[in-house]
């Protein structure tokens, strides 16, 4: 048969292709003493949506909070491998691992797989030592910074420029005699992430349906106050003594 | 009988010792008992390095080069971090290091602040350029062998030897993807010292290099105006106008220069210039802006 005689002939290429994309974007905000890490909840893959909520934001411990975004199966592999690690720490220390450690130990465990990478972009935000506000951002083999805000996934280019122009003051000017703020309160902050993912949803087809914010405040912080009487907030702090951590949840249009 | 106590004791010292030998070598396992303590992903390193996951394919790494390399395909999944200008030169006062702080993903600009000087230790300093995740990790490897011979031989290690030590290290994972180039800079009994490594297995000693896709530009500036003799402060004003001009000319450098200067007693990071206003207003020494002035006034 001469179709068969091709098919034995013609040298076939493989490929191991174990890599999707599914869609979504995280951003995190360090204020001064609190540190706010949100992301979207659609799970896409090309243009069909695989679930409407799928979580890519995670408590690790009460000062530290991991969003994944990427490939979802790798993204929640390689949470679940942190969150081990951290239980571990916990039993050998009996305490919380630091966040600047939490930060190196993502490093390490990224780069070990550097030639077989984990195809997530991490960021990490929550309460340093010095009970400041901490966000460190991480490229998918392990390369990590401290910043004081970033946006990572499908809509990184929309909502970056955004919170360069909100947060850092990027291209504006102060007025005459005024300086612009180092740090901004929560106050401003929450509407700020609100209105990034409202408008990464209206112009990206792979953002939307709902969106969950997390906030980790720093022990006796002034943000706490008006956080409790927002609508559709849930503290789920762990200790009771220490940084508090709270998710506020909201829908996003999903269509 | 002391030695005999001490065979069968659970808390003397040797069965610590014993103990801990016993989790050394348990370095096989994905996680030896050492991760269930503090030391991170790096395990012990008293014996053998860092362990890595292979994929399970005939040639991992053209699987690795499929997935990661943005040269040959711009539409491949996951971008490494790429685009730089980084310099360092030895001079009569010691060590000059600047670099840029961009970094680009594809034609993104996926940061403006990063941190392409790795402080190994308070007296060497590493560049990154190529691959930022293998430059940070593998120079953090670095500082940590650096101490360890600090214990071992009761003194700090040259910079030649560090330098040696980086190169035949990632030599020995060559062809595999690792994508660095970088200099190691520092002073020893020597003196100031600059050395030249990178994931070809390339090292050279030098009194000036340039590395990244900027490099040609920052050469043009820093050719003309290098001198042995330089004072402190017209080698540092030398190294920030180089970054400057790489910054201008070249789309994927730019934001900022990050300056250091290694003397005598280690390095000290010098101040972090925003090249647009360097080109604008100068770089806050009253010196005057380095381009706009110049170009519409005329004068140079």
């Amino acid at each position: 048969m001469p179709g068969s005689m091709v098919a034995m002939t013609q040298p076939v290429q493989q490929s191991f292709n174990p890599y999707t994309e599914n869609g979504g974007t995280i951003l995190a905000i360090a204020g001064s003493d609190f540190s706010v890490i949100a992301g979207d909840t659609r799970q896409s893959e090309g243009y069909s949506i695989q679930t409407r909520y799928a979580p890519k934001v995670f408590r690790l411990t009460d000062k530290a909070v991991l969003a994944v975004n990427g490939f979802a199966a790798d993204g929640n592999m390689f949470v679940k491998k942190v969150k081990q690690r951290l239980e571990w720490y916990r039993h050998a220390h009996a305490k919380d691992m630091p966040i600047r450690a939490i930060a190196r130990l993502i490093q390490t465990m990224l780069y070990a797989r550097r030639f077989f990478p984990y195809y997530v972009y991490n960021i990490l935000g929550g309460i340093e030592e010095d009970g400041t506000g901490a966000v460190y951002s991480f490229d998918p083999v392990g390369s990590y910074e401290r910043e004081t805000c970033r946006a990572a996934g499908a809509a990184q280019s929309l909502v970056q420029p955004f919170l360069d122009n909100q947060i850092y003051f990027k291209n504006q000017t102060p007025a005459a005699g005024t300086q612009f703020p180092q740090h901004l309160p929560l106050t401003s902050v929450l509407p700020l992430v609100i209105d990034s993912f409202t408008s990464a949803t209206e112009r990206h087809i792979e953002v939307g349906d709902g969106l969950e914010i997390y906030v980790v405040v720093a022990s006796g912080s002034t943000s706490l106050q008006g956080l409790q009487n927002l609508r559709g907030v849930q503290e789920v702090t762990g200790t009771t003594d220490g940084e508090r951590v709270f998710v506020i949840r909201r829908e996003l249009k999903k269509d | 009988m002391n030695t005999f106590v001490d065979l069968y004791s659970t808390t003397s010292a040797t069965a610590q010792l014993r103990r801990a030998q016993k989790i050394t070598e348990e370095e096989n396992e994905e996680f030896s008992d050492g991760s269930w303590g503090s030391q991170a992903g790096f395990g012990t390193i008293v014996k053998g390095g860092p362990s890595f996951m292979v994929p399970n394919v005939p040639d991992p790494t053209s699987f690795l080069r499929l997935h990661t390399d943005d040269h040959a395909d711009p539409s491949c999944r996951i971008k490494i971090q790429h685009g730089t200008t980084t310099l360092a030169f030895r001079f009569q006062g010691g060590v000059i290091v600047a670099v840029d702080s961009r970094a680009t993903a594809g034609s993104y600009i996926a940061s403006g602040t990063v941190k392409k000087v790795i402080e190994i230790n308070p007296y060497l300093l590493g560049t990154m350029a190529g691959g930022a995740a293998d430059c940070q990790y593998w120079e953090t490897y670095l500082g940590m062998h650096c101490r360890l011979h600090e214990l071992r031989n009761r003194e700090r290690i040259s910079v030649s030897a560090a330098s040696k030590y980086l190169s035949n290290l990632v030599y020995s994972y060559k062809g595999m993807g690792l994508s660095m180039g970088t200099m190691i800079c520092g002073w020893d009994k020597t003196g100031p010292a600059v050395f030249y490594v990178d994931s070809d297995g390339t090292r050279m000693k030098g009194d000036l290099f340039s590395v990244g896709s900027g490099s040609t530009f920052a050469y043009g500036v820093l050719d003309q105006g290098y001198r042995w003799d330089l004072t402190d402060e017209e080698a540092q004003e030398l190294g920030r106008r180089s970054i400057y001009a790489a910054g201008h000319r070249d789309a994927f450098s730019g934001n900022t220069c990050n300056l250091y200067h290694v003397k005598e007693n280690g390095w000290q990071f010098v101040g972090n210039y925003d090249i647009a206003k360097m080109h604008y207003e100068g770089n806050g020494t009253g010196a005057g802006p380095y381009g706009y002035e110049p170009r519409i006034t005329g004068e140079n």
